[in-house]
């Protein structure tokens, strides 16, 4: 425990609990539309923003931010218009932003550690601007996502419906896509871009097998999230393995626990209820 | 006369340049309950999302309670029911929740939901006889009874107009009794009804008014026509298949 004297442990620490919390808060909408790789496909495109930011000698994580937020606008447009040629066009933003990232970053004097440390995290190196800034755009994130869960909800859930209902549709679109960028921008200091989608996704992943509504699946992944980031944290600092893969590794391991254990208990549950009179729903029939 | 809700007049609706709809004009006035009626791919899915906007019209135009489509902004007054539930993603969703987006258009999106919404999403989920489901997911529900849950997200809303998609394809019947109840109870409180339907079943007592597309255009406008060939027959299995009559949505994608 003494290690996390240090400051740039707490550092580390606090960043890792703000995005754990933010992360699935902002997947589960993701998740929802069925779009769980778009988190992926952002972290490529945030990496060309890590490289101009390097070799403009800009900060990285801000120029990353503009260029993520570009990105996800992009992919989103190119969602909306609902094209077969979609599919295409996302696979050319995913791999031109993770081939121009590498050639930027190799153009700058910046070395291969510091391209690691964006495309796996690094945890340890967060400086006291870069945790405002991961605390300042978290926080705002949950906030916004908490919020307008409703609306967000029925948008994700049936965007027809939504439209008919008046809702700002486009803009709510708009506005997943933008947290989306936040979300990975903040995150790639922590897991790398490699590994966000991880942390948006495996919560929300692993709080399904076992909740019956949109609402308490939030809690519970924003739950999973906290606990992952901070048990990951505390097992880097303590064994001494990358904080990032470490987070990752253990979100993973909360899934595979909660699908055997969920497993475990269906199978016991079914068991009971054949012991008794079985329930028999009446079978569909269609009137003339 | 009551006052025009719905005005389509000269409508024209096309997909990638075949033509759906060609110059289709209707009418629905306050309190008549209106069933669209036609065979798979004769438009009349095509014809309910143009009034919605959900389908831009190539030529025509549509008012919705006598203002232009453009400038309609009174959502709250409208409420939909689509063919089925979306697939909705993986994430779970308990019937409650699913009802409670029908107060979204009446409420706005930044206000959070208060005791009215609470109570018109239990007189709805009371109406179509789910107030014992409102706490499991809707994916556990069967087809009928998660049709029963889109009606009640609309019946949340309250409503003056419900336009319904097929709302009884293979649906139980036990389903399209309660459906039919909770569509009674909405036209007895004064409310105006547009619904697509294969077959009309419990419902046909309410219907006021059948219109009949054919190929893109109205072929019939008046009482609601009687049964004729095949279709009489009582034990006419009215099972068709139901493929996409129109281009996947963004949705469904």
């Amino acid at each position: 425990m003494e290690l996390f004297q240090y400051p740039y442990m707490q550092r580390a620490l606090i960043g890792a609990l703000v995005i754990g919390l933010a992360a699935p808060a902002l997947g589960i909408y993701l998740v929802q539309r069925r779009l769980a790789l778009i988190g992926d496909g952002v972290g490529h495109v945030a990496l060309t923003g890590v490289g101009a930011g390097l070799l403009l000698n800009r900060s990285p994580v801000l120029v990353a931010v503009i260029v993520a937020t570009l990105g996800a606008i992009t992919i989103e447009l190119v969602r909306a218009r609902g094209r077969t040629s979609g599919d295409l066009a996302l696979a050319l933003l995913f791999y031109g932003g993770i081939a121009g990232g590498v050639t930027l970053v190799g153009l700058s004097d910046a070395t291969s550690a510091k391209l690691n440390a964006y495309l796996f995290g690094s945890l340890t190196t967060i400086s006291p601007q870069d945790l405002t800034t991961i605390v300042v755009l978290g926080v705002a994130l949950l906030v916004t996502m908490l919020a307008l869960r409703p609306a967000l909800f029925a948008v994700c859930h049936d965007e027809e419906y939504a439209r008919v209902a008046g809702l700002p549709v486009r803009a709510l679109n708009m506005l997943i896509a933008v947290g989306t960028a936040v979300t990975v921008t903040i995150a790639m200091r922590a897991v790398g871009v490699l590994l966000i989608s991880a942390l948006m996704v495996v919560p929300v992943a692993t709080a399904q097998q076992v909740t019956r509504g949109f609402r308490s699946t939030m809690a519970a992944a924003m739950a999973l999230g906290l606990f992952a980031a901070g048990s990951g944290v505390w097992v880097a600092a303590n064994a001494d393995t990358a904080p990032g893969a470490s987070v990752v590794l253990l979100a993973i391991a909360s899934f595979l626990v909660v699908a055997v254990a969920g497993a475990g208990w269906r199978a016991v549950r079914r068991r009971r209820t054949t012991t008794g009179t079985a329930v028999v729903e009446p079978p569909e029939v269609v009137l003339s | 006369m009551n006052a025009p809700v719905i005005t389509v007049t000269r409508g024209a609706v096309g997909y990638d340049g075949r033509p759906v709809l060609r110059d289709v004009s209707l009418t629905v006035t306050a309190g008549e309950v209106v069933a669209v009626l036609g065979a798979n791919g004769s438009g009349k899915s095509t014809l309910i999302r143009a009034v919605l906007g959900l389908v831009p019209l190539h030529a025509g135009s549509v008012a919705l309670f006598g203002v232009p489509l453009r400038r309609f902004r009174q959502w709250q007054r409208i409420g939909y029911v689509p063919q089925r539930l979306g697939a909705g993603g993986g994430v779970p969703a308990t019937v409650r929740e699913v009802v409670a987006s029908g107060r979204l258009a009446r409420r706005g999106v930044l206000r959070p939901p208060g005791r009215a919404d609470r109570v018109a999403v239990d007189a709805a989920l009371t109406a179509v006889g789910l107030a014992d489901r409102a706490g499991d997911p809707v994916a556990t529900l069967s087809g009928g009874q998660q049709q029963r849950t889109l009606i009640a997200r609309a019946l949340a809303g309250e409503p003056e107009l419900l336009v319904l998609d097929e709302p009884t394809a293979g649906v139980d019947a036990a389903s399209q009794e309660a459906f039919a109840g909770a569509l009674r109870g909405f036209v007895d409180g004064g409310g105006t009804v547009l619904l697509v339907a294969h077959e009309l079943g419990p419902l046909r007592p309410l219907i006021t008014r059948a219109v009949v597309v054919h190929h893109g255009g109205i072929a019939h406008d008046g009482a609601v026509p009687e049964p004729a060939g095949h279709h009489a027959d009582p034990d006419h299995d009215h099972v068709h298949p139901h493929g996409p009559d129109e281009p996947a949505g963004l949705w469904s994608s």
